[in-house]
């Protein structure tokens, strides 16, 4: 049994997955987050197998970039989490529905 | 069975169950441990397909920085209630989101068996030969250098512009100004820059105070 690249696409498929579903059901905003980032993993992992199995550098390029607004990603919406935090404590993402433009 | 696959289906439970955790857990603490855990399989992963340093990088930006900023989120605004995963504020939600995912999955695995086997195949930007002259494999980190400086010299800069804007913006939007604002020492007002600072112009000072009352 030989490893191939679509072994990876499909770990990613799965992946990326549980990470929406966990984004559809969660209500606490940090563990929102965090299957965000399960999904983002999901989509590296699909890029660096990708990578290997063409046998080209540019899926581990776009990874490095991917990983980099990642970072920023996170920063931001922790310190939204935490500005609203201040305000209402233990809010949930339903709470959010008395924001009003 | 290679030792490859032996490997890659260890890392695949590991992240798959971590995955499971990170969703199931009821405690957000418990969730961030289940993130790592996951992290640290992808990581594996990355090594087995040679791109070792995206596999440096996973565990040290990852697990290192961005699990840690959860961590330190979570103890600081004491979220330590656990979530009851029964109630559900919409009715059907749940359902719902369980179908959905379940038709992300199917989508996907229908693409991606719906293309031959990848391998041998070719690239938009084209194969890139991973052989030195001698005939010697070039490490991953060479030749990630080489086309991040070269072809995406310009996407590599705004991503530096990127984080910093982010790490302005986080500052600006979780410092907190409590109480009233507080006169600026005398001392302080006779030391060079901030008096002649100062001087200028009360005007500009007043409009500072004004914002920072705002927000507080």
């Amino acid at each position: 049994m030989e490893l191939t690249a679509t072994w990876y696409l499909v770990l990613g498929a799965l992946l990326f997955s549980i990470g929406a579903v966990g984004l559809l059901i969660r209500r606490n905003p940090l563990v929102m987050f965090m299957c965000v980032e399960l999904m983002l993993n999901a989509v590296n992992l699909t890029f660096v197998g990708i990578a290997w199995g063409l046998n080209d550098i540019g899926g581990q390029v776009a990874v490095f970039f991917v990983m980099v607004v990642a970072a920023a990603e996170v920063v931001i919406g922790l310190a939204i989490v935490v500005a609203i935090m201040r305000r209402r404590q233990g809010a949930t993402a339903d709470d959010l529905s008395v924001l009003r433009g | 069975m290679s030792l490859q696959v032996l490997v890659f289906l260890i890392s695949a439970l590991i992240v798959l169950s971590g995955a499971l955790g990170v969703v199931l857990a009821k405690h957000p603490v418990h969730s961030a441990l289940f993130l790592i855990q996951t992290l640290f399989g992808v990581a594996v992963l990355f090594l087995v397909v040679e791109a070792h340093f995206l596999a440096a990088i996973q565990v040290i930006v990852y697990a290192g920085a961005i699990v840690i900023l959860f961590l330190f989120v979570i103890m600081l605004l004491g979220v330590d209630r656990s979530e009851d995963l029964s109630i559900e504020p919409i009715v059907g939600q749940r359902m719902i989101a369980y179908v959905s995912g379940a038709a992300i999955l199917g989508l996907l695995l229908a693409v991606i068996y719906s293309v031959d086997d990848l391998t041998g195949g070719t690239s938009l930007t084209g194969a890139i030969d991973r052989t030195d002259a001698d005939g010697e494999r070039v490490p991953d980190v060479n030749q990630l250098a080489e086309v991040i400086f070269t072809d995406h010299v310009f996407t590599f800069e705004v991503t530096g512009l990127l984080l910093t804007v982010a790490v302005v913006g986080a500052v600006v939007m979780a410092r907190r100004i409590g109480g009233d604002l507080q006169p600026i020492p005398e001392s302080a007002l006779d030391q060079g820059v901030l008096a002649d600072i100062l001087a200028d112009g009360d005007e500009s000072a007043e409009d500072g105070a004004s914002i920072e009352g705002e927000d507080a």
